[in-house]
């Protein structure tokens, strides 16, 4: 048994101890300290999770790298841990994307100076780094558990750090209300997400106690979802879709699915640009990563069963986001709106229930990680430089900050999906996966990507063209440590965009197996070459 | 006449056996004796020592006798008397059992860190010199009167509260313990006489104190007396007080004498005997409806009296309950089934739905401990021996957060002493960051989240409730956490999001005493979150009740 999982967690969650306990300061060389520690603890968890990655064999078998340990023996919890290909592409862009938040955060938790020059909370900053690292560590535990029980405790714990990040620290460019307007974002994010979490852990306890009553003391995912596909462990009907529909709360909310996504363009809207990258990025792919790991495995008949309804919600979530980004007058809110959107054609992927939908859905999260995290974090130092996050505010600026401008469309046309950049590999696939099944919703869901150019483009139309706003002339172009953040994040668009075989190799057994689970195959061919290869599909 | 009992002829013919010594096992019934020897002692110290000498005298005794009784627990239950030696004492009124030692414990150690924070003595300003507690100088004096004024500035101080609480401590100790329904109800009177009395005795805010007193006393009251008549109705049922005879004559297997053949056949008797002993039962546990006296008390005692309250009497008031109900009435459970689902519903949603609106951080808390309790009584309705255990563990958890919580409530403080409308509280976490978040810690275990002790507790009840059946408990139990979540929630958003006023409360430093009884409930809770395992099986090893 390899202790490499476990170091993978645990090392972020030793990084988060240890910057908050680092000494606070109000001087730029402790804050440095600060900084310099949480980017270096992050780094070395891109370096394990690289190794994980390497280590892993998309051959192999289902669940690899596995570790067990007795945690509460009364209720047969054991922290497992272990890797699919699924897990292994989600937690690789969690580790990706923590040190570029925390780059691009890199002076949004500076202590405010107050006019008598002393400084008002002077742990701001060990404490924003703090907790970033622990949403790090909880959100790569959730991806990694293989027992249910240790995946609801990170899955909800993760809310606490987040809720602290978006109630703690905003953008400064709120109105003088911002204040109260954050924590209401705060609040509703936790709300949503607990009530979610909540009727989980009642469909949590309604498993186990079936489970129990039937020899299968145990959170083990694979030994439940084995016990299941056998059909030694037999649920029956109306309990199975009861428990599905507590385990699918809790992940559409967090995902989020029309109609429970209010949340979050009020969290998006406040939070700092690195936390709503955090939210959208990393904690909501928890959200679809579990619907694909436990709805599909564990509850494999209601699955099916409301798999239709679902596309709908999902059908809904595509052109009501799109609409409502057209809308925005927020650029962050906008981001915000598209990524439901975007989110409705995850789900949509997963519940097509082909091979090409969840394969493309799960590139899909990756993609949607990388292209979301580019646009928003320039938007972000767009926003900190204008001090505004009103459409109308700006005008103009590619000719006082091309690079600004540049890299910000470059963030625009992977959201819409432009061939040539990665998502458009994954929206295709996931569009090919749904209309070989349900011609209807994919022919509509296309819409989608019609919508998105209008409110990509509108948006770059509205703030980088025309003449230049007042408050935009001296605007300075990316600094390095922003070229820094962007560089990684364009470049990983274009090369998954131009060659998507290294997570197609990695992806495709594990969405098999979960397939299989659900006892679904592909419409003829059975196993379509296209989808082991995105890019000659254009 | 003829309905008249065997038993009570005997007594009334002149003809009376006579009255056996009774046999006492005294190193078994140790933790009860070494507490109410303290008290006594107490009591003496009380009367002869010179006042100067007092507080640490008292201090002294009180931790001496709590430590001491913890150690004889301790021994017992290393001995096997959870276990394998379970057993009845004091000829057949006292079980000696795994949950009455797990209790008993629990009660123990709650008592300890509350006697710690009676004890405090930096977060009052001194007096002429002479370091003052929460407690009132003088019980006696007439609020705001000159003697009041000439016994505070003399510089006195409340020492009786120590005895005091021994003597609520020996009680509760033996209320979770008693086998029979009188001694139940004479443990009852025992703890709750000398907590009427305690919670009288703030130092600030006398007034609000001492109506808190009289609404607890007189409330109190009725529910001793719904305790006794339903004793007494299921005397004249079963024609014994004995837990075990009672549920021997309630599942028709009592050797039949003909008064008992005619008494057996009236259920009212049973079933109004029964809801008579609930009422007094749920009052103390502060179940929804009979939770009307929680807020004021809890807001009007003096804090350290309200988180020993809160802690203890729980616990007490929940070990009685579990043993009425898994020992005398067994049987009874389609009938007491329903109520008790009912109770335990109404109970979860009233607390969190008015908690919502509190604006006191100590009524807030008091509805919290109300929406508790409903998720205890789902594990106690669970009827199995994981409900049991789980039960035990949850008041293990809760106990530790409870006082915690409590005790940095004494901590926030303006010139007029706590600080306790939230609207103070705000911005707390900017000014103290450390308190305000060992204090959301412990809102953030009441909302039951992952990795605290809260959740471990509420994962143990749920599904020990959903293996007994009881899944639409479990539905509304996780809907009223999310209602309760908020509240807390809303807490931690003043504390930490809101800017403080001006002119608010500053957290005051207190001594050793508090820092170790907050520390205590921060370990715990975080302990019993990360690895429960230890204090999980201990709880189901001793779930099983002896009869």
């Amino acid at each position: 048994m390899s202790y490499l999982l476990t170091a993978t967690c645990a090392l972020p969650a030793a990084g988060a101890v240890l910057t908050a306990a680092l000494p606070a300061g109000s001087d730029e060389a402790r804050r440095r300290t600060t900084k310099a520690v949480a980017l270096t603890v992050s780094l070395a968890t891109l370096a394990l999770a690289a190794v994980v990655a390497a280590r892993f064999e998309p051959g192999g078998a289902r669940y690899q790298l596995t570790e067990s340990y007795s945690w509460i023996r009364s209720f047969g919890i054991n922290f497992s841990l272990g890797v699919d290909g699924i897990g292994a592409v989600l937690m690789l862009l969690t580790a990706v994307l923590v040190p570029v938040v925390m780059l691009a955060s890199w002076h949004d938790a500076d202590p405010a100076q107050n006019p008598d020059g002393t400084f008002e909370n002077r742990r701001r900053t060990q404490a924003f780094f703090a907790l970033i690292l622990a949403v790090e560590a909880m959100v790569i535990v959730s991806f990694l558990a293989t027992d249910l029980f240790v995946f609801y405790v990170f899955f909800e714990a993760m809310l606490i750090p987040m809720y602290f990040l978006i109630g703690g620290f905003g953008d400064r460019a709120g109105g003088p209300d911002s204040g109260a307007q954050r924590s209401y974002a705060a609040v509703k994010f936790l709300l949503y997400n607990l009530l979610g979490g909540l009727v989980m852990l009642a469909a949590v306890v309604g498993l186990y106690v079936i489970a129990q009553g039937q020899g299968f003391a145990t959170f083990d995912l694979p030994t439940l979802t084995s016990a299941i596909a056998d059909g030694k462990l037999v649920i029956d009907p109306t309990a199975e879709k009861a428990l599905f529909l507590g385990f699918f709360f809790a992940f559409a909310v967090k995902a989020p699915l029309w109609p429970l996504h209010t949340w979050l363009p009020n969290a998006m809207g406040e939070a700092t640009a690195g936390t709503a990258v955090l939210i959208t990025a990393v904690v909501d792919k928890v959200g679809t990563f579990a619907m694909l790991r436990f709805c599909l495995g564990l509850f494999p008949h209601a699955s099916k069963t409301f798999g239709p309804v679902i596309l709908v919600l999902a059908l809904i979530g595509i052109v009501y986001g799109a609409l409502l980004a057209v809308g925005q007058k927020d650029i962050k809110r906008l981001v915000a709106y598209a990524s439901i959107s975007h989110f409705g054609f995850i789900i949509m992927g997963i519940f097509a229930f082909t091979s090409q939908g969840q394969t493309g859905a799960t590139l899909y999260m990756v993609n949607h990680g990388i292209s979301t995290a580019a646009w928003m974090l320039v938007a972000g130092f767009l926003i900190s430089r204008r001090g505004s996050r009103l459409i109308a505010d700006y005008g103009g600026v590619q000719k006082v900050a091309p690079v600004l401008a540049g890299t910000f469309l470059v963030g625009g046309l992977a959201t819409l999906s432009l061939p040539g950049l990665a998502p458009f590999v994954s929206e295709f696939l996931v569009l090919v996966g749904t209309f070989t099944k349900y011609p209807v919703i994919g022919i509509i869901a296309t819409f989608g990507i019609v919508l998105a150019a209008l409110y990509a483009l509108l948006l770059y139309q509205r703030t980088m063209t025309g003449p230049v706003k007042a408050g935009i002339e001296g605007m300075a172009d990316l600094k390095v440590r922003e070229l820094l953040v962007v560089a990684p994040l364009v470049a990983l668009t274009l090369f998954l965009g131009v060659y998507p075989k290294p997570l197609t190799d990695i992806v495709n057994p594990a969405v098999d197996a979960t397939l299989s689970q659900v006892h679904q195959t592909d419409p003829a061919p059975a196993h379509p070459v296209a989808a082991t290869s995105g890019g000659e599909q254009k | 006449m003829s309905a008249v009992h065997t038993l009570w002829l005997g007594a009334a013919g002149g003809n009376s056996p006579s009255i056996p010594a009774p046999h006492l096992e005294y190193g078994q019934l140790s933790p009860m004796l070494v507490v109410f020897g303290a008290a006594v002692v107490g009591i003496l110290a009380e009367a002869f020592l010179p006042r100067r000498s007092r507080y640490t005298a008292q201090l002294v005794i009180s931790l001496a006798g709590l430590a001491g009784a913890f150690t004889a627990v301790i021994v017992l239950a290393a001995q096997g008397y959870g276990t394998t030696k379970a057993g009845l004492l004091a000829m057949g009124a006292v079980a000696l059992d795994g949950p009455a030692l797990f209790l008993q414990g629990v009660i123990l150690l709650s008592a300890f860190v509350a006697v710690l924070l009676y004890a405090e003595r930096r977060l009052e300003p001194r007096i002429n010199g002479s370091a003052v507690d929460a407690f009132t100088a003088q019980g006696a004096t007439v609020p705001g009167g000159e003697q009041e004024r000439q016994a505070t500035t003399a510089g006195f101080t409340t020492t009786e509260v120590f005895p005091l609480t021994l003597f609520a401590v020996g009680g509760m100790l033996l209320f979770p313990a008693a086998n029979d329904l009188l001694t139940m109800f004479v443990a009852l009177e025992v703890f709750s006489l000398p907590l009427y009395l305690l919670c009288a005795l703030a130092r600030r805010r006398r007034l609000l104190s001492q109506e808190a007193a009289v609404k607890y006393f007189l409330l109190g009251s009725f529910a001793s007396a719904f305790f006794l008549f339903g004793t007494a109705l299921l005397y004249g049922y079963a024609g014994s007080v004995r837990l075990s005879d009672i549920a021997d004559a309630v599942a028709g297997t009592a050797p039949i004498t003909p008064a008992l053949a005619n008494s057996t056949q009236n259920d009212a008797l049973l079933l109004i005997g029964l809801a008579m002993l609930a009422v007094g039962l749920l009052f103390k546990v502060g179940a929804v409806p009979f939770h009307a006296w929680t807020p004021d008390v809890y807001q009007g005692a003096p804090t350290p009296v309200t988180g020993f309250m809160a802690a203890a009497t729980k616990t007490a008031a929940f070990g009685a309950f579990l043993r009425l109900f898994y020992v005398a009435f067994p049987g009874l459970r389609w009938d007491w089934r329903p109520v008790m689902w009912g109770v335990a519903i109404l109970t979860m949603v009233v607390g969190a739905v008015l908690a919502v609106t509190q604006q006191d951080v100590k009524r807030l808390l008091a509805y919290s401990s109300i929406a508790h309790a409903g998720f205890i009584l789902t594990g106690v309705i669970a009827s199995n021996k994981q409900g049991v255990g789980a039960v035990l563990f949850y008041l293990l958890a809760y106990s530790f957060t409870t006082l915690g919580a409590f005790a940095v409530v004494t901590l926030v403080r303006d010139s007029k002493g706590e600080a306790t409308h939230l609207s103070s509280w705000a911005g707390l976490g900017r000014r103290s960051p450390l308190v305000a978040a060992v204090f959301a810690l412990f809102l953030l275990a009441f909302a039951g989240i992952p990795l605290t002790s809260g959740f471990t507790g509420k994962f143990a009840v749920f599904q020990a409730a959903a293996a007994g059946g009881a899944t639409p408990l479990v539905i509304v139990g996780v809907l009223s956490s999310a209602v309760a979540a908020f509240f807390y929630i809303r807490v931690v958003v003043l504390m930490f999001f809101s800017d403080p006023q001006p002119g608010g409360p500053a957290v005051a430093v207190p001594s050793a005493m508090t820092a170790m009884a907050i520390t205590l409930g921060v370990l715990v809770t975080l302990g019993l979150g990360l690895l429960p395992q230890y204090f999980l099986d201990l709880a189901t090893k001793a779930s099983v009740f002896v009869r």
